[in-house]
């Protein structure tokens, strides 16, 4: 693809076709300039493209067939070894687990609380950009920032949350021995960090819905509830697809969060929290397998590929749905 | 705007989406939805802020106490008086070398958001103004790319990075962030929408040169998406721990590599740790003070398309 990027440094001297007598040098120069310049603008994207990009994908691809020696830099092939022994391992298929649990119980009441959210402020409310800011700070707090908050808070023995809970007379709950306790917790950083972002993109998409049809609903009866959901809802269809994609890429990377959900990173003693990409580094720069690191990021590619196609299988049918309404 | 915005999501995948522009949709956007909204939804929003806000007085609140804090059941709400202790432990343990990581994550950051904000508005502007063979396939591929994980290229970056003796050097970050397939697609969008064709023929008809052209119409349309665009990118980067952490080593960090750091060393005493944690965020807090306005516009904006 690279190479159409590259390739019009086309020859300056391409005939013009007729009447060579009153093209000067100017014009001609003027020519080259307009055919040219294109490929000279879009060129930086696509040759930085080729080399932290394009390089290292087929380069992954390369070293997960092998059996790479960090010493001598090299490795030998041994065909799809890694793959196997990377799909025998009981750690990956509970990593895989925890990577999807994490994600659903992040996702789905993140866009929830956003849809409600950004309904709120879509009425017509003083102060718009105090509350739209108020909603985005947690957006500029790092995952890493967020994560070690968050495991003081959820932490097992004096974590606030458990304090609140016994104070209300319930047992504590064991947030991290507990798999699904874990995921919980994991799952309320990511929450906290980007349910405003996602409200302000599903706000920007309900501003754009015309206001006669809420009229015309008004007038036919119909309150805000049904209004809601009979017109907010439906016209935000492509919107939310668009974010549940955009969750699902980078949901299914997770690493930040359960990283720095204990001081060890390594998942949890039994693997509670252990997600895909922290298996990944610890397979790469624990135990310097970069064979098998790189088996599993492809691995974890063809998954995202996965979902995305169903995404869009599922995308393609809403859509046509929605589309003569 | 936003109008286009959420139709081009359908045709994200696709052709890019030729949407005939009608600006004037905007100004459907700027009627009044019904009557005032009543305390419902105050107290609703109010929950919300006060759900935002908490975990940031939480660390202040431990931050600025000291080890038992956390441990004691009648905890106070209200801070104590150790914030500059404990931050002052963070700025001077060796082991966490603030000051450098502090350094890093400014000028790893800036660099990137200016070097993605050039390459993008470049490439936008080619993409969504230019006509030449491919353009639409291109266009297709930049998008595509965006579903390509970090983690695909990490382990040959590292062997690559390695090579060139660059681990642990802040260039080994920068490099491979330097241009955004998100970025060339947003200036793309926002291009299109808002430089008329006419515009451009007219400049070329008088004899402006493509360059010319690009330098006095396209980057004066796109200065303002530019700089949301700058600033995304440099909160993304600011906030990126991955990849620099399996890069750079404990002796020369950005700021979420030493938090880390931070974390392993004090395990014991949550408050140093969250005092590190605050005083990580506030660059970020106060480029939000100033700047807040403009992100919360340029996601609105933008990140519908991408």
């Amino acid at each position: 693809m690279t190479a159409t990027a590259t390739r019009p440094t086309a020859p300056p001297t391409s005939r013009p076709p007729r009447a060579p007598r009153v093209i000067s040098f100017s014009q001609r120069l003027s020519r080259w300039d307009l055919k040219v310049s294109p490929y000279l603008y879009i060129s930086p994207f696509f040759i930085m493209f080729a080399i932290v990009g394009l390089f290292p994908i087929a380069f992954t691809a390369v070293i997960s067939f092998m059996d790479w020696d960090l010493v001598r830099n090299s490795g030998e092939f041994i065909g799809f070894d890694q793959y196997v022994w990377i799909l025998g391992q009981a750690h990956f298929w509970t990593a895989l687990r925890n990577t999807f649990s994490i994600f659903l119980l992040s996702s789905v009441p993140q866009l929830i609380a956003a849809v409600f959210i950004a309904a709120m402020l879509d009425r017509n409310i003083r102060a718009k950009t105090f509350w739209r800011m108020g909603v985005l700070v947690p957006f500029v707090m790092a995952p890493v920032a967020v994560a070690l908050i968050f495991s003081n808070m959820f932490g097992d023995n004096h974590g606030l949350v458990n304090n609140v809970i016994t104070n209300l007379g319930m047992e504590p709950i064991p947030w991290h021995k507990d798999p699904f306790w874990s995921h919980i917790a994991i799952a309320t950083m990511v929450n906290f960090r980007w349910t405003g972002y996602n409200t302000l993109i599903l706000l920007a998409a309900m501003q754009a819905i015309p206001r006669d049809y809420y009229e015309a609903a008004t007038v036919d009866g119909a309150g805000p509830f049904r209004q809601f959901f009979s017109i907010t809802l439906p016209s935000l269809k492509p919107t939310l697809i668009f974010v549940i994609i955009t969750a699902t890429i980078g949901g299914l990377q997770i690493f930040d969060e359960p990283r720095m959900y204990d001081q060890f990173g390594r998942g949890g003693a039994g693997q509670q929290w252990l997600t895909i990409t922290l298996y990944l580094y610890d397979i790469g720069w624990g135990q310097w397998n970069f064979g098998r690191a790189a088996a599993l990021a492809w691995i974890l590619f063809l998954i995202i590929l996965l979902i995305g196609l169903i995404n869009l299988l599922v995308t393609r049918r809403l859509v046509r749905d929605e589309g003569r309404r | 705007m936003t109008a286009l915005d959420t139709r081009s999501v359908t045709t994200a995948g696709g052709s890019g989406g030729s949407a005939p522009g009608s600006p004037r949709t905007r100004t459907r956007t700027r009627h009044i939805r019904g009557v005032r909204a009543g305390f419902w939804v105050y107290a609703g929003l109010g929950v919300v802020l006060i759900a935002s806000l908490f975990p940031f007085y939480w660390s202040f609140l431990i931050g600025s106490g000291d080890s038992s804090t956390i441990n004691d059941p009648d905890m106070s709400w209200i801070p104590g008086g150790n914030f500059l202790a404990n931050a002052t432990t963070v700025v001077n343990d060796p082991a966490v070398n603030f000051w450098p990581a502090l350094w890093n994550s400014i000028y790893s950051s800036a660099l990137i958001a200016a070097s993605v904000v050039v390459t993008s508005t470049l490439a936008g502007w080619a993409f969504s103004k230019l006509r030449f063979p491919g353009s639409k396939p291109l266009l297709v591929f930049v998008v595509a790319t965006m579903a390509v994980p970090m983690q695909l290229g990490v382990v040959p970056l590292y062997i690559l990075f390695a090579d060139l003796g660059w681990t642990g050097h802040i260039g080994a970050i920068i490099i491979p962030s330097i241009t955004s397939a998100f970025g060339v697609f947003w200036m793309t969008q926002y291009l299109r929408q808002s430089v008329p064709d006419e515009l451009i023929e007219a400049a070329r008809v008088d004899g402006a040169s493509m360059i010319r052209t690009f330098w006095t119409i396209g980057v004066v349309a796109a200065r303002p998406a530019a700089a949301m665009l700058g600033l995304f990118t440099f909160v993304t980067a600011w906030n990126n721990f991955f990849w620099p952490f399996i890069v750079l080593d404990r002796s020369n960090p950005t700021l979420p590599v030493a938090l880390s750091l931070l974390q392993s060393n004090h395990f014991v005493d949550f408050s140093i740790v969250l005092a590190g944690v605050l005083l990580s965020t506030i660059p970020l807090l106060l480029l939000f003070v100033f700047a807040g306005k403009q992100l919360v516009s340029g996601i609105m904006q933008g990140a519908v398309k991408g």
